[in-house]
């Protein structure tokens, strides 16, 4: 359980991180969305007790993470962001050293150690310098470091940054496999991976929340919630006025041969409706979907003007 | 001991990369030259280790700051500072194993200088006694050097920076007993703060020592200027923790 109250981080009279205040219990996997700057990286590194708050606090399974940093670091998982690590070491020597750091030794050590590397799929690494690894690798490394002790709280700045589709893939069906009895917090900004991994959805805009839920709910702020998007292969200008006409639609995009016609408020049988328009009519569709919601779309709205 | 975590993990950093062999031949070399051609050892005609020794805070002045440079500052440019503070170690293990990883290293380059005292055993009877005092008191004075680097690279993310600001406090503090430094300080400041500095000199305390007397208010000035530095290393690093 993470209880996060009126946290702040001020530089000066810059202000990182303004009053936030959240709760955390497990099973959750809360993605951490803002454009650069918001403070979610600020945020993290209080969280795992590197920054010192202004004012706030936070309380890791009960221990507060500046009087009792310890035992609240000792709950943590953290790859901090870029995956840094002791470049001259092998992946081996440096899962090792994270082991004993963690207070794991012998029999123990070994086994959590050889279990995060077969996690991450570093066998075939081990014994090579880091430095001379991958951005995949290096990556998993970062990774497996911050799973090694099986900890109850993973907090990953932005795990998936400059890795391949496969190797991003990778990574979130790891997060997604990981136990229910587990809190896991990411921060990105790739806006598919928020839908794709996480259950709850914080959007962070100049250091304060503005919006928090699940990813559903955020998609359904999007002006496209509800839409229905056709494509047309003999598209006109009379054919596009006259889906415009249809009622019940409140406005309509059209890119190369694809029509989105966004419903006004209300109304719930929209792609019904639309549909037996296009049967009345005779009109030829290659295609006809409900759009879900664009992130892009909220993301701008919850964003915009929010940042400096 | 969480302190020995880090500091084995450091130590074996040094060898790790070619910074350890690099260090010690040019520390061996620059003794050598030193002690053979500057200090005269020969022409001396005496058996003892005055020439080898008297050097030091010299040698120390440029070769300490290589060391104590990467301290924090790699750690900082890289980011493994934030990997390091946020695991479950406490602050002194941190400061502590890191700063006695370079000492302990400083220590095995300054054991490598054994030839020496080879050399001055083979050719006369000199008091071993004196020489082993004069030993422990060059490797504190490292601890001294150390631990002040170990404060100025907290202060910076550049290595570059770290080197040069840890030479120059470290000769503030070898000079402090000098007109150089005193002078500055005499015109303005009464008395009994001139005396004061005048007594922080590293070569004040050193000359005693390489003569082979390790007194207790020599140890002592030592190891409080080691726990001093170090206190502020870790005042400095949780304020410049921002970055």
């Amino acid at each position: 359980m993470i209880e996060v109250s009126h946290l702040s981080k001020h530089y000066g009279d810059f202000i990182a991180v303004e009053d936030l205040s959240f709760k955390l219990v497990p099973g959750e996997i809360l993605g951490f969305l803002g454009p650069n700057g918001a403070g979610k990286s600020t945020t993290m590194k209080m969280l795992t007790g590197y920054l010192r708050p202004t004012s706030g606090e936070v309380r890791i399974w009960g221990n507060d993470v500046w009087s009792e940093t310890l035992a609240a670091q000792s709950h943590i998982g953290y790859l901090p962001e870029g995956a840094p690590a002791y470049e001259e070491m092998t992946p081996l020597g440096f899962l090792k050293f994270i082991a004993k750091a963690r207070g794991l030794s012998g029999e123990a050590r070994d086994q959590a150690v050889s279990k995060a590397a077969a996690t991450m799929s570093l066998e075939g690494v081990l014994h090579q310098k880091i430095e001379t690894l991958s951005k995949g690798f290096k990556r998993r490394v970062g990774m497996a470091q911050a799973i090694l002790h099986d900890p109850d709280v993973l907090i990953l700045d932005e795990p998936t940054d400059g890795l391949d589709p496969n190797q991003k893939h990778e990574v979130r069906q790891m997060i997604k496999g990981l136990s229910e009895e587990k809190i896991v917090i990411v921060s990105t900004h790739i806006l598919e991976e928020v839908t794709a991994v996480c259950n709850r959805v914080m959007v962070l805009a100049g250091g304060s929340i503005v919006s928090d839920g699940a990813p559903e709910a955020l998609l359904a702020l999007s002006r496209h919630h509800g839409a229905v998007t056709l494509e047309l292969p003999d598209i006109s200008d009379a054919l596009v006025s006259s889906l415009d006409s249809i009622e019940g639609v409140s406005a309509l995009e059209r890119e190369d041969d694809r029509v989105t016609l966004i419903p006004g408020e209300g109304i719930t049988d929209f792609f019904a409706r639309v549909m037996s328009f296009v049967r009345e009519q005779d009109v030829q569709v290659n295609a006809a979907f409900v759009e879900q919601g664009r992130l892009e779309d909220v993301f701008r709205k919850l964003t915009e003007g929010e940042t400096q | 001991m969480n302190i020995s975590v880090v500091l084995k993990r450091e130590l074996a950093g040094y060898f790790a990369t070619p910074v350890a062999y690099v260090f010690i031949f040019i520390f061996l070399v620059l003794a050598g030259v030193f002690t053979f051609y500057v200090g005269n050892f020969f022409e001396r005609q005496q058996a003892d280790l005055v020439p080898f020794f008297s050097f030091h805070p010299w040698l120390y002045l440029f070769l300490i700051p290589a060391i104590s440079m990467r301290l924090w500052s790699e750690e900082r440019k890289s980011g493994t500072l934030e990997l390091l503070m946020t695991l479950p170690l406490s602050r002194w293990d941190i400061v502590l194993g890191k700063f006695l990883a370079a000492w302990l290293f400083a220590g095995m380059a300054l054991l490598l200088t054994f030839p020496i005292w080879i050399t001055v055993n083979f050719l006369g009877e000199p008091d071993n006694g004196v020489i082993f005092a004069s030993y422990l008191g060059s490797w504190l004075m490292a601890g001294g050097f150390l631990a002040i680097g170990s404060c100025m690279s907290a202060l910076t993310r550049s290595q570059v920076v770290a080197f040069v600001l840890c030479g120059f406090v470290t000769l503030m503090f070898v000079m402090a007993g000098f007109p150089l430094v005193l002078d500055v300080v005499r015109g303005w400041l009464p008395l009994s703060v001139v005396d004061m500095v005048a007594s922080l000199s590293f070569l004040t305390h050193f000359n005693a020592i390489s003569r082979g007397v390790l007194s207790l208010n020599d140890f002592l000035y030592f190891v409080s200027m080691i726990l001093a530095w170090l206190a502020a290393t870790s005042i400095v690093l949780d304020v410049k923790k921002g970055g």
